[in-house]
């Protein structure tokens, strides 16, 4: 008995393996947004994710290669002393000591050729010995950067520090409740993504289930050619339309405008919106509905009482869909909202493509935008799985 | 589709009330810019005049079909066959068939393996939600991670995973986003780590729709896992397989934000709906913009058809 339970055991193992496998491929990489997003400026842009849970390295690279003749205190010399905080502030960057490698101290070469650390060991022993002399002292994470992302602040040290010493720049005033109006701050893209997506979501909505009630009971000439084309106009691809759409916006004056959008993304979401409500209404049991006329209920009715109450699975998994969807577009934020009116993927779009170095922003900035659809998505999986299910035609 | 029953049939105006705003809407922001968009594909850059205008003496022209001879020429080396050859899979269609065949192979392949064996674990829900994960975040959002996997560091630090592996076994470092031909596979990956889940979803609902007795007689026979699976499961599935193919093809055609954002296009990792874009919007090209759009209309065409045909059949079932 023990030994099949052991076979057994050991039989399942490379499917465990399979399987844990892939979900670590797959958290990896969102993982090392998440811990880059809370690292302070310069670990973030200089060091590697994984190493913010490690000892900093440095102080092994050190006593190796400084310690023999500085001391473990870095004090032995005292024209240089190691230990001595104005000395170690004149050597900003790593180079500068590898450049002190060739010069002669008391008719002696500081360090020989084969002596010498390589790059990546020079730049720890510098931060070592900046940590060590109290000129570096931040913590091992922190939520400045998402406080910077937050208000878009732009400068090299963080908002807090900057306001602290009256350096901020021009377009921030250091009240935070006014800085969460920054237009390039994430706090007003999220205000305005939330301004996007809700309105783009329950306007298709509300039409695609009137569409979809005359699909499921109504009669009317052409019905199943209509509904074909319908499904035929899920897959025209965004950018056949743009063209037209923003030269017609154009000359109403609504390009950039919020109400261009709705209607736009309303325009796009209708064909799938109206296909999955209808595949759910129409397997409606038909007595229920034959039963409501019979006691002289008009359509209107039917479709109010009967048909909308009961489609609410499908509504709820369609109101998910459409909010991710118009919640995680670019490209039409992009053309229709522009600048005027940016929505936090315009923004992290426009840090990728000007900013490239500052993953602390960027990787908070994108943190921030994916918070909310995680949300939603753990909070609904059930419904968001059930729509994809109900109607996979969508990209 | 079902019939509607017969005391229900009232009105003649009623239904076309019910359709009239989602018609119109769909009518003004699909269907009438598709046919204007195909106009201005037959226009020159400021759709001022026919594309033929555009054609200079001495060089190749297509008439009016000027834009499109654009859209699929300019990115070929035409000075012999192998040049040709080589030129059209660096240019946005050869990528995009690149990105078709890996992308979707990739997906739906993942997306089966994960579908049929996370089936026999207790913490199936667990590890679905993971693979299913990213298609909750946006491509931009993917974009930013992915990017920072693939960091490359000029120095000898290294702050992106991939690197850091490569140098921590002693490699030498590789531009991932640079270097021909493994950026558009680098950006691939990216495409396949965010619509697996998608795959694996739908698959997963249809295996657990194979009947469990059929599968439990052929192993009480004798027949292995192995070929229980592929005589069985495989078959019984095949329709739903057949779904998500197209769809990821569709979804693969289209695909813009993962480039856009990663690369822009550049060294050599176009693809259709990035190329639409840069021709509009930063050429200022609206003939060749919209002549490039056409061509991803065409491409789309024959799935168009495919899904109709699926739904016709459907609806015969029902």
């Amino acid at each position: 008995m023990n030994t099949e339970k052991l076979r057994n055991f050991l039989g399942s193992v490379p499917l465990h393996i399979v399987i844990i496998g892939f979900c670590v491929i797959w958290l990896i990489p969102a993982l090392g947004l998440m811990v880059t997003s809370f690292r302070p400026v310069q670990d973030a842009n200089e060091t590697g994710w994984w190493t913010a849970f490690s000892e900093k390295p440095g102080a092994a690279e050190y006593t190796q290669y400084c310690g023999k003749c500085h001391g473990e205190d870095g004090s032995e010399i005292a024209e240089a002393d190691l230990g001595d905080t104005e000395y170690i502030e004149s050597f900003r960057r790593s180079l500068q000591i590898a450049a002190t490698f060739n010069r002669e101290y008391n008719g002696e070469i500081h360090l020989a050729e084969d002596d010498r650390p390589d790059d990546q060991q020079l730049a720890d022993i510098l931060a070592h010995l900046r940590r060590q002399t109290g000129l570096d002292e931040r913590p091992q994470f922190t939520i400045t950067n998402y406080e910077d992302a937050i208000v878009g602040y732009r400068g090299t040290t963080n908002y807090e520090a900057d306001c602290e010493a009256g350096t901020q720049s021009v377009d921030l005033t250091c009240d935070f409740a006014q800085d969460l109006t920054n237009p390039r701050g994430m706090a007003l893209a999220f205000r305005n993504s939330l301004f996007v997506a809700i309105p783009a979501t329950i306007l298709p909505l509300i039409l695609a289930a009137f569409a979809a009630y005359a699909f499921s009971w109504m009669d009317f000439k052409g019905r199943i050619w209509f509904f074909a084309i319908l499904v035929g106009l899920q897959v025209v691809p965004l950018q056949m339309t743009l063209v037209p759409i923003s030269r017609i916006y154009f000359q109403l004056g609504i390009g950039g405008t919020f109400l261009g959008v709705w209607l736009f993304h309303t325009g796009f979401g209708l064909p799938y919106a109206i296909y999955l409500i209808r595949n759910f209404m129409g397997s409606l049991p038909r007595e229920l509905f034959e039963s409501a006329y019979l006691d002289g209920a008009s359509h209107w009715t039917a479709f109010l009482r009967l048909a909308l109450p009961l489609s609410m699975p499908a509504l709820a998994s369609l109101a998910i869909f459409q909010f991710l969807w118009v919640w995680n577009d670019l490209l039409v934020a992009l053309i229709f909202l522009t600048g005027r009116n940016p929505v936090m993927t315009y923004q992290i779009n426009n840090l990728v493509q000007s900013l490239g170095g500052g993953w602390h922003l960027l990787t908070a900035s994108a943190f921030l935008s994916m918070l909310l659809p995680l949300i939603v998505f753990f909070a609904f999986q059930r419904y968001f799985v059930r729509g994809l299910l109900a109607g996979s035609v969508k990209g | 589709m079902s019939t509607v029953p017969k005391i229900m049939r009232q009105g003649q105006i009623a239904p076309w009330l019910y359709l009239a705003p989602a018609v119109l809407i769909m009518l003004f922001y699909i269907v009438y810019p598709t046919a204007y968009t195909t106009y201005l594909s037959l226009r020159d850059k400021d759709s001022e005049n026919w594309a033929t205008e555009s054609c200079i003496e001495g060089n190749p022209c297509w008439g009016i079909l000027e834009n499109y001879r654009y859209a699929l020429t300019s990115e070929l080396d035409t000075t012999n066959f192998q040049t040709i050859w080589r030129s059209f899979w660096i240019s946005s269609f050869g990528n995009n068939i690149k990105w078709i065949l890996l992308m979707v192979t990739g997906s739906v392949g993942i997306g089966l393996l994960m579908a049929v064996l996370a089936d026999r674990v207790r913490y199936e829900a667990l590890a679905k939600s993971i693979i299913f994960l990213p298609m909750a975040i946006s491509f931009v959002g993917a974009g930013v991670i992915w990017k920072f996997v693939y960091d490359y560091g000029t120095g000898n630090v290294q702050i992106g995973f991939l690197n850091a592996i490569i140098r921590s076994l002693n490699g030498e470092p590789i531009a991932f986003l640079q270097t021909l031909p493994i950026n558009t596979l680098a950006l691939i990956a990216v495409g396949i780590w965010m619509w697996a889940g998608f795959c694996m979803v739908i698959l997963s609902a249809a295996l657990k729709g194979v009947p469990n007795e059929l599968l439990e007689a052929a192993r009480i026979d004798g027949a292995s896992e192995w070929r229980v699976f592929w005589r069985i499961t495989i078959p019984m599935i095949l329709p739903t397989i057949t779904v998500v193919v197209t769809t990821m093809v569709i979804n693969t055609l289209k695909v813009f934000d993962i480039v856009f954002v990663m690369t822009g296009g550049n060294f050599s990792t176009d693809v259709i709906a990035n190329r639409m874009y840069t021709e509009q919007y930063i050429n200022q090209q609206t003939g060749r913009g919209t002549a490039v759009a056409v061509v991803l209309i065409l491409a789309v065409i024959p799935f168009i058809y495919l899904n109709i045909k699926r739904f016709r059949e459907q609806e015969d079932i029902r």
